[in-house]
């Protein structure tokens, strides 16, 4: 199998795999890193959502090999040390959790989207949002904590 | 050194606190037997107090985002005087002798167990307190407890918790401990920050899914796509044949790959062959038992008969006749089912996200052969419940998988698998009749339901009633002088099961919408017609009048908007909903739901107003989209491609107010489900004039 280099969440990284192993597998299975979450396989449910080179990514539908020298962040990698990442913090602050399985992947667009937009708009957020699912409904409390982290950014 | 309770056996106990340090480990006082007479419930916790003064309560029901741990942390710590910040929460070992049967379902934790937990808590303070008197020789009536440490006032000492810890684990726990006057509590009727959110935004928590056990296996399991269906043939040389499949093997549910990673199981399942046998159901379809429930409707067992409902129909001024129908539902939890089991020669290990630990310890002792006590289950989070994780079909799976290969074995089921397993929120066909007076109010009211029954799945039905198929319909709360409702059971062969709210997920809808159609009839306002009928019934009245009041019931709206609104009691709770609805061109639109809620004494008002914002959406995903559809036995749907449910852009704003209408305890894992569906359904009808009299409301 061949061997894939990659850096993850800051750290040179490789990995001997098939070339069309998802990236979501390969950092759950063979990395041990079980904080992306498998919800469907297909792109619709967003819990395995992941940075790919800054962007966000559905590990699911990412072969490993087109991961091959780029930059990857999961979840584990946000907080530097202790000190969580403003999204982390706001999510904590307006305790967006339920179930939490879905978390990860929703930090994960959220963190994309301040990105992209430090002050996002309602409509801002329903377009980068609504491709992660939440059964446990936490999306009014999601919205909430997007704007807190807006806010705590610029602040 | 720690005191080993009596009753507890060494090695449990050597797992209970290789988990969470030693120290103080005290158990709930409160049998079983005694708890069931009590209450009726199967609660019950552990409170651990670790030298250093960290509080680690143990709790016995599954944490699946309902907000359990948390709540239960939070009774303990009140009645220990124990301070937050050194309260945490974890879940227990399966153990059915100490906590009797587990099973998390029901919204039960909270309203059955709320005085076990508060014994608890206070029985570890007692002896906390009885510990420190021991140790200045003072009498324990002088020591008093308060955030985390013990005083004694007259002689000013004073000493933590965690330095107590030792000698109070030595101590017998009070039969009867002391309760704190409620109206001293911290942190009870608070809004108080769940304990489980740090690790659940960080990664960490670890859920059924992500259990790790050296030299695992993954498996999937194919299952007979039609349901009823069974093996005919496996030809699995080529699967096996795939680099990293280990085994191809039948168990009961299907054909299992057993392989070294995920990826290597599905590319086993590609390359496997299996020949089916459809069965006896193979022509089944959604428009087949339409027909069978619509034939069976007039012959159903008597639910409630009260006066004469089809006399007083016929001799009404006006009548309404209707069928409204509710379909099968997945419950779709994000986290799809799996669970990992390691069977060994004396003993099994699982590790699964479950709300049914006594059943699952059963099912791998029946596979196993080994007693309850040789099974260890380690309940890990679950990425949702919704009732579906009170199942343990994914457990036989992989106790039988890992029985058959000697090594751990992790089942996963794809989200497809997940979605066509079976185990549906029931099917059900309901003719309604309503007579109406001269002035427009109800005379009667008749409701015959036909629909599949969970309860018969156990065993013959008592007078021909499944009480969880008649819930939320034979204690219709309406002043209606006749009132006749009827149940019928199909056979067919599709396992059902609870789903959030269970039979008040379809009776909230088919009763609330039906209700509007008849102050429609009778020329009323839907919130004056309830308010008329609902004088017997205060707790339904507030409710209503709370969200009506708050969305602004009868202010002029917007063009194009409507409002719509269902009040509902279910699990000893009641809800009532209002939502503002327009109609755009692929569909309803719900902008906005205010919620009231009266669930009695609140524990964490943060949960509930979480619990109903998640009760919305969960009812609103249904009552848009959800449905199960079958052609030829096979179900239709799979992923979320094809099951639909509410996404950000879609979600209304929720708004919960919390009236408190009595000291009892009511569930709110459910409650805010069941009238979600027959608000927005009521807006519509308000806003088109024509009643949705079917679910969902979409199917695109």
């Amino acid at each position: 199998m061949p061997a894939y280099r990659f850096t993850l969440n800051g750290a040179e990284t490789s990995v001997d795999v098939p070339a069309d192993m998802p990236l979501l597998w390969v950092l759950r299975e063979t990395l041990g890193l079980t904080g992306t979450k498998y919800g469907c396989g297909i792109a619709q449910c967003g819990a395995c959502m992941v940075h790919l080179d800054g962007k966000k990514a559905f590990s699911c539908i990412t072969p490993i090999s087109s991961v091959a020298g780029r930059g990857l962040t999961t979840i584990e990698g946000l907080a530097q040390g202790d000190a969580l990442h403003p999204v982390q913090q706001a999510w904590l602050e307006i305790d967006v959790p339920q179930c939490g399985y879905c978390q990860s992947g929703q930090i994960m667009a959220a963190v994309a989207l301040l990105a992209e937009k430090p002050n996002p708009s309602d409509a801002d957020i329903d377009d980068a949002m609504s491709g992660n699912l939440c059964r446990c409904g936490t999306y009014n409390r999601i919205r909430k904590a997007i704007h807190e982290a807006a806010t705590a950014v610029r602040e | 050194m720690t005191a080993i309770p009596s009753g507890l056996g060494r090695r449990e106990f050597l797992q209970v606190t290789g988990a969470i340090g030693v120290g103080l480990l005290i158990p709930c006082q409160i049998s079983r037997a005694e708890a069931r007479r009590a209450n009726g419930g199967d609660v019950n916790a552990w409170v651990h107090v670790a030298a250093d003064g960290q509080i680690t309560i143990a709790v016995s029901e599954s944490e699946m985002g309902q907000g359990t741990l948390t709540a239960f942390a939070m009774i303990v710590a009140d009645e220990l005087e124990a301070d937050w910040k050194n309260v945490r929460a974890v879940h227990a070992l399966a153990d059915q002798a100490k906590y009797g049967r587990q099973s998390t379902g029901g919204s039960t934790s909270i309203r059955m167990g709320y005085d076990s937990i508060r014994k608890a808590g206070a029985a570890a303070r007692e002896m906390l307190v009885a510990a420190a008197a021991a140790t200045w020789g003072v009498p324990a009536e002088e020591c008093r407890a308060a955030m985390g440490t013990v005083l004694h006032p007259a002689s000013g000492r004073h000493a933590a918790y965690g330095d107590l810890a030792e000698r109070a684990g030595q101590l017998s726990a009070p039969a009867a401990p002391a309760f704190k006057d409620p109206a001293t509590y911290r942190y009870v009727g608070k809004p108080v920050k769940r304990l489980d959110s740090h690790e659940k935004v960080t990664g960490k928590a670890r859920f059924g899914l992500d259990a790790a056990v050296s030299g695992l296996l993954v498996a999937q399991v194919v299952r007979p796509p039609a349901l009823g269906g069974s093996v005919k043939a496996v030809d699995g040389a080529a699967a096996k044949a795939v680099p990293g499949v280990v085994d191809v093997m039948e168990i009961p549910h299907g054909v299992a790959v057993v392989a070294e990673t995920f990826f290597a199981a599905s590319e086993g399942r590609r390359a496997l062959s299996v020949t089916w046998d459809d069965g006896p159901w193979a022509s089944l379809s959604s428009e087949s038992i339409s027909t069978m429930l619509r034939d069976l409707a007039d012959g159903g067992a008597d639910a409630r008969n009260d006066g004469d409902a089809a006399g007083a129909a016929a001799a009404a001024a006006q009548r309404l006749e209707a069928v409204y129908e509710a379909p099968y539902l997945a419950h779709a939890t994000m986290e799809p089912m799996n669970c990992t089991a390691h069977v060994q020669a004396d003993r099994c290990d699982i590790w699964v996200g479950t709300q049914a630990q006594t059943s699952s310890v059963q099912t791998a002792a029946r596979i196993t052969g080994l007693s309850a006590e040789q099974i260890t289950l380690h309940t890990l989070y679950l990425g949702g419940g919704f009732g579906r994780r009170s199942q343990t079909d994914f457990v036989e799976d992989a106790v039988h998988l890992s029985k058959a290969t000697g090594r751990p074995v992790k089942v996963v089921y794809t989200r497809e698998d997940d979605t066509r397993a079976g185990w549906y929120r029931p099917v059900t066909y309901n003719a309604l009749v309503g007579g109406i007076d001269a002035a427009g109010w109800p005379v009667s009211w008749t409701h015959r339901i036909a629909g599949a029954s969970i309860v018969a799945q156990f065993g013959p039905l008592r007078n021909g009633i499944d009480p969880a198929g008649v819930e939320g319909a034979a204690n219709l709360p309406y002043h209606i002088p006749n009132v006749h409702v009827t149940y019928a059971v199909p056979e067919l062969p599709i396992t059902t099961w609870w789903w959030r709210s269970v039979g008040s997920s379809q009776n909230a809808y088919v009763t609330e919408c039906f209700l509007d159609e008849l102050a429609r009839k009778g020329g009323h306002d839907p919130v004056a017609y309830r308010q008329r009928l609902l004088q017997e019934h205060p707790r339904h009245l507030r409710v209503l009048e709370t969200a009506a009041e708050k969305i602004g019931w009868g202010r002029n709206l917007p063009e194009g908007h409507a409002l719509g609104i269902a009040v509902h009691e279910c699990f000893g709770s009641w809800v009532a909903q209002a939502a503002d609805v327009t109609m755009e061109n692929d569909g309803p639109r719900v902008h906005r739901v205010v919620c009231a809620v009266d669930c009695g004494q609140a524990i964490n008002p943060d949960t509930i107003a979480a619990q109903m914002d998640s009760g919305v959406i969960y009812g609103l995903s249904a009552a848009l989209w959800g449905q199960i559809t079958l052609d030829k036995g096979r179900p239709q749907q799979g992923n979320f491609d094809t099951y639909r449910v509410v996404r950000m852009r879609e979600a209304p704003r929720v708004e919960t107010h919390i009236v408190n209408g009595g000291d009892a305890h009511g569930g709110i894992g459910e409650p805010g489900t069941a009238p979600t569906a027959p608000a927005v359904c009521n807006a519509i009808f308000a806003l088109t004039g024509k009643p949705v009299r079917r679910l969902p409301i979409r199917t695109g």
